[in-house]
């Protein structure tokens, strides 16, 4: 049996890669699954933690964060669309009416 | 047996994630997010959290991923050309961000790691449906039904958003 700090340290890697991946991309929709990794990787944290714990609340959490995270992607899936309609594009630099 | 289990899925889920942000086409790192997402609940089952591994299964690889695919359909996005082709100073800042970010992980893991929890003996039984069912249906019966509520209300919001324009093309006409 491996220790809680594998979990751990796989579940720090994967935010890392998508909090890069949200910085670098400029696809829209490439932006959002990154958002989707990241929420994945505080899941498997959550999920570690409990497990190792014999506790079940932190699974009770995970549960709800999926339930927020589909809620999340389709509100977002539908504002990615609406930006579609008004740019032709869904490259986030060209999004840019707020922009400094 | 289970060392070499999480290595490999692991590896798998890393470099999934990795193939995710390098891809130029759109629908290949949608595909990426699925094995990574499926890497992720073998994972799960490692940790004997056998309903969220399901679940994981059911609502990330299944719903939201098939809604993902469906939008770059619908979209029909070009591939993002030369992602790599130049070296921008974006890049370097965004990969420097990257490690301080995983720097503070670390940091703070590393300040309690000689308090982490070691195995417990109620491990195996705590994330089956039966223990899931018990604690969701009594303790937090209220917040569960407050999800029912979430999902419809951002079923409606997305219907909002996404059918605005077409309804003022409607009364236009």
């Amino acid at each position: 049996m491996i220790g809680i700090d594998w979990y751990l340290a796989l579940s720090a890697v994967l935010f890392t890669i998508g909090a890069i991946g949200v910085l670098i991309r400029r696809n829209a929709i490439v932006v959002f699954m990154c958002i989707e990794m990241m929420l994945n990787a505080v899941n498997l944290s959550l999920i570690s933690f409990s497990a190792f714990h014999g506790d079940v609340t932190g699974q009770i959490l995970v549960f709800f964060s999926l339930s927020v995270a589909a809620a999340e992607a389709v509100v977002g899936l539908a504002i990615i669309i609406a930006i579609f309609r008004n740019n032709l594009s869904v490259d986030i630099t060209k999004v840019n009416l707020l922009r400094w | 047996m289970e060392t070499y289990l999480f290595v490999l899925l692991a590896v798998i889920a890393i470099a999934s994630a990795l193939g995710m942000i390098l891809n130029k086409s759109t629908v290949n790192s949608a595909l990426m997010l699925v094995i990574n997402l499926v890497t992720l609940s073998g994972i799960y089952l490692l940790l004997n959290a056998q309903f969220l591994a399901l679940i994981q299964i059911l609502v990330y690889a299944g719903a939201i991923m098939v809604l993902f695919l469906f939008v770059i359909m619908l979209l029909n996005v070009d591939d993002e050309e030369s992602l790599f082709a130049k070296f921008r100073l974006k890049y370097f800042l965004a990969f420097l961000l990257g490690s301080v970010i995983f720097a503070q992980i670390l940091y703070s893991l590393g300040g309690v790691t000689d308090i982490l929890p070691e195995i417990s003996s109620d491990m195996v039984e705590a994330g089956t449906v039966e223990a899931l069912g018990d604690v969701l249906y009594t303790d937090y019966l209220f917040t569960f039904e407050m999800t029912a509520v979430l999902l419809t209300a951002a079923v409606v919001g997305a219907l909002m958003i996404a059918q605005y324009k077409a309804k003022k093309e409607g009364d236009s006409e």
